[in-house]
């Protein structure tokens, strides 16, 4: 009898069904709009210029070692990627109170974050401290919020489906009764799935209430440079947040903005109050890496780092960055055109309102289902969609299909 | 764990005051107590730290070639051109399992490409960022899915000596019940198959038992295909379940079928095993994190199920693996022409190696070191269990700048022709001053 006789198949992650799906449908016209990456116009996979530059200069450097990275990460890699997230002149950087761990991706940033939390916060091993994340928010966070071994794991409200807006009032209500010391994973930017972000002001309400209350903040960035185009805009959130003092964590991801899916870069920013407790929260990291990877990918950080650190690389990186924003912004800006021109019951305004990736279309499950059944437009059952997927030789048939999706069913 | 309540006092007393103070309130991580950094970790701050010229450090896990660096394989080097040419390389996510061709062609090099068990489609193979990576999964599936009905939590049983990082592995994925089986014996300077079966005699049904399929580290003492039949006759007789570790594979013989023959021999035995490799070594691809867990099952109705609980656990530990290092794997296992090059360099490695424990045996023969020194040319692969105990070890540090595990265990290809003599010379005196 095999010791594993009574495992039970788990349920498929849906995003990868979608695409399965997809790739089987043989419908001509089929558009795939619920991929998580980034697509050119002619719908390609783009590997940005500098990064093929940067890597032929890897290639090339005959100086550098093949040993094991650190266990936390290539030191050059590290301090780049916080400095790109915090800013330049970010005292908490001057002072020696920030350090960035390298990880798998985004993915490994936010679990080596949450290891460290459930084992070091708001007590020892506390593994009752309240972990609140966006209704709705990524699927993954729950997972790793839960398998780090938080028990409590609840939403706060965000999404506003009847204004398709962020229900501030119960964003604020709920940081209010939350318990003291709860953690809240925010997005830095270009929320996902909804791609609505809270305005400056917003965001110092949210700020000063987490504040008064002793709330934690985990941030997710992975779409820095991104969703405006602009690094610094993108960072606004993350940078007022140190700015007031707050002690967090960022778990930041390279795999959108460097195109760097498949090599798995990603760092954990810790911003602490003083020099001395980074040092012991660092050592303690160092167990968790140890344990979980040991020792992280070498290729996709060095990539990374190299363009970071390197003043001319930098703003290579930076223009491709903002030609990828820039095609977004612009399928946005057509997409909403086109609606409204096809006089597509409701209003429209969202669309070009939310930033990044991805929209929530506002679409229902029925009106979802027809999408992909009868026209053969493939997007996540929460009505999301990923603008990337949108060309412009696609774009009139997907607003035909949004169009005759809300007409025809309710 | 160790639970670590004592807050630091010294914190209580500080005062912050610098731009985004925080209010002057203490900071949220008061609890968070300095980790003792592992043996290997302040053993290098020592190293780096010693001024001496002649200081060596042989307890490195690096293969290290005669200039003292380690380096890239020159078929490696080509690969990774031809690669980075590739124009159809696409930059998307991997699957979470990894790439197909990759876990095919690692699934193949510890299996056999004949086995029975792939076959019969019961064989599970996941890409995974490493060993400790490799390791972890394997963990967390067990604790997750071992014997569904009852809750499993351990115990899980280690070798005297294993990797120290091995415990901390297990336990992070929630098994806190580790034990150990008596493994290398000092005064036989090898392994005691008495004692070990006698320690696996007395675990409990259901006990996970970690071996060592080949270049046991850090000893270098490996398992006779006779006590692997005695062992697995045992495993089974009792209901163990054998998770394999397999690490740096052809690096002990040059030969990667010879050195997978534990595996393969489990297998044919209609045994489940997990086993976790890694291609670091064997392809100098250390710093790429190219690690493999196997899984061999008892029935294909299962594979969908355990591969489905697989994905699930590694979307929230790290996503997807990284592609590059296997890539370059998978290009070089998929042709015929590429592993014969690979194997050429892998052979050099190796020969290299034995030709460091033979000169290193004589040097110690002709200064009159006490003891016997033919177990260092009976052990192969990297590393090599020297018989010195602590404080010869600490001797050697501190005096002679020559840096060992504190087991005795050293990393033989650190050893080249600009210290191999200094290095003779000063194990010799470790022997012979008195401590």
């Amino acid at each position: 009898m095999s010791l594993f006789s009574e495992v039970p198949q788990a349920p498929p992650v849906a995003v990868f069904k979608l695409s399965a799906d997809f790739r089987e449908d043989s419908h001509p016209q089929k558009v795939n709009l619920g991929v998580g990456a980034y697509r050119t116009d002619e719908c390609l996979p783009w590997v940005l210029p500098v990064v093929k530059k940067v890597e032929k200069l890897i290639l090339e450097d005959s100086s550098l070692n093949h040993e094991y990275l650190p266990i936390l990460g290539l030191p050059e890699f590290r301090s780049a990627s916080s400095k790109v997230a915090l800013g330049d002149d970010c005292a908490a950087i001057k002072d020696n109170r920030v350090v960035g761990v390298q990880a798998l991706g985004g993915t490994g940033a936010l679990r080596i974050g949450a290891e460290f939390l459930r084992r070091w916060y708001n007590g020892v091993n506390n593994t009752a401290t309240p972990v609140y994340v966006s209704a709705p928010t990524w699927e993954n966070h729950n997972s790793v919020f839960a398998d780090a071994g938080f028990k409590d794991i609840r939403p706060y409200h965000y999404w506003d489906a009847a204004n398709r807006g962020l229900d501030l009032a119960g964003l604020l209500d709920d940081l209010e009764k939350a318990p003291e010391h709860s953690i809240f994973v925010l997005h830095a930017c270009a929320h996902n799935p909804t791609g609505t972000d809270p305005t400056q002001e917003e965001w110092k309400k949210i700020a000063e209430i987490m504040k008064r209350r002793n709330l934690f903040v985990f941030f997710d960035s992975a779409y820095q440079g991104f969703a405006s185009g602009s690094l610094d805009k993108d960072a606004w959130a993350i940078r007022y947040f140190v700015s007031e003092g707050f002690e967090l964590f960022v778990a930041q991801s390279f795999s959108k903005n460097f195109g760097l899916y498949n090599e798995r870069v990603g760092n954990l920013t810790i911003v602490a109050q003083d020099g001395e407790n980074l040092t012991r929260i660092l050592s303690q990291m160092e167990k968790i890496v140890r344990t979980t990877w040991s020792n992280p990918p070498s290729q996709g950080a060095r990539i990374v780092s190299k363009t970071l650190n390197c003043p001319e690389l930098f703003a290579e990186w930076k223009g491709n960055v903002k030609t990828m924003a820039d095609r977004v912004l612009l399928m946005r800006d057509q997409l909403k055109g086109k609606l409204q021109a096809l006089n597509t019951p409701g209003t429209w305004e969202h669309i070009t309102q939310q930033i990044g990736m991805f929209s929530f279309t506002g679409l229902n499950p029925k009106q979802v289902e027809f999408m992909i059944k009868e026209r053969h437009v493939y997007l996540m059952a929460s009505g999301r969609i990923n603008m990337c997927g949108l060309t412009s030789s696609n774009i009139d048939y997907v607003a035909q299909s949004i169009h005759d999706a809300v007409t025809k069913v309710q | 764990m160790k639970k670590m309540n004592r807050p630091d006092s010294k914190l209580n007393e500080t005062e912050v005051k610098q731009n985004g103070d925080a209010g002057g309130q203490l900071s949220v991580f008061t609890n968070v107590h300095t980790a003792a950094g592992s043996p290997e970790k302040r053993l290098l701050s020592a190293f780096k730290k010693d001024t001496n010229p002649g200081k060596a450090y042989l307890a490195g896990r690096e293969y290290y070639s005669e200039d003292g660096k380690t380096f890239e394989l020159r078929l490696v080097r080509r690969i990774k051109q031809q690669l980075s040419a590739d124009p159809t390389t696409r930059p998307e996510y991997p699957s979470p399992l990894g790439l197909t061709e990759f876990t095919r062609r690692a699934t193949e090099v510890a299996l056999g490409k004949s086995s029975r068990a792939i076959v019969e489609e019961r064989v599970l193979g996941v890409q995974t960022p490493g060993f400790t990576a490799a390791v972890r999964l394997g963990a967390e599936l067990l604790r997750n899915w071992y014997d569904h009905c009852a809750a499993w939590c351990g115990p899980v049983y280690l070798s005297s000596p294993c990797d120290d990082s091995l415990a901390g592995i297990f336990q992070a994925a929630g098994i806190q019940d580790i034990r150990e089986y008596y493994y290398w014996d000092d005064q036989q300077r090898g392994v005691c198959l008495d004692k070990l079966l006698e320690d696996l005699l007395k675990a409990p049904e259901r006990s996970v038992v970690v071996l060592s399929a080949s270049a046991h580290y850090p000893t270098g003492a490996d398992l006779s295909h006779n006590q692997w039949t005695v062992i697995t006759e045992l495993i089974m007789r009792r209901r163990l379940f054998p998770f394999l570790l397999l690490p740096p594979q052809a690096l002990c013989y040059g030969n990667v079928e010879r050195e997978a023959w534990p595996v393969q021999y489990c297998a044919s035995q209609g045994m489940e095993l997990l086993c976790a490799q890694s291609f670091s070594h064997c392809f100098g691809l250390y710093g790429e994190a190219v690690g493999h867990l196997l899984c061999v099952l008892k029935q294909n109705s299962l594979l969908l199920s355990v591969q489905s609980q697989a994905a699930t656990i590694v979307k929230s530990l790290w996503a997807q693996p990284s592609a590059g290092g296997a890539n370059i794997v998978a290009t070089v296992l998929s042709n015929p022409a590429h592993v014969v090059e690979w194997k050429e360099e892998v052979k050099h490695i190796v020969e290299r190696c034995m030709l460091i424990r033979e000169l290193l045996r004589e040097r110690l023969r002709l200064l009159g070191a006490p003891g016997c020194w033919d177990r260092l040319t009976q052990q192969s692969g990297l590393y090599c269990n020297t018989g010195l105990n602590e404080d010869q070890v600490e001797f050697l540090s501190q005096r002679r700048h020559v840096y060992l595990l504190p087991s005795g265990c050293l990393n033989v290809s650190a050893i080249n022709g600009r210290n191999l003599d200094y290095i003779a010379e000063s194990i010799h005196r470790a022997l012979t001053t008195s401590l």
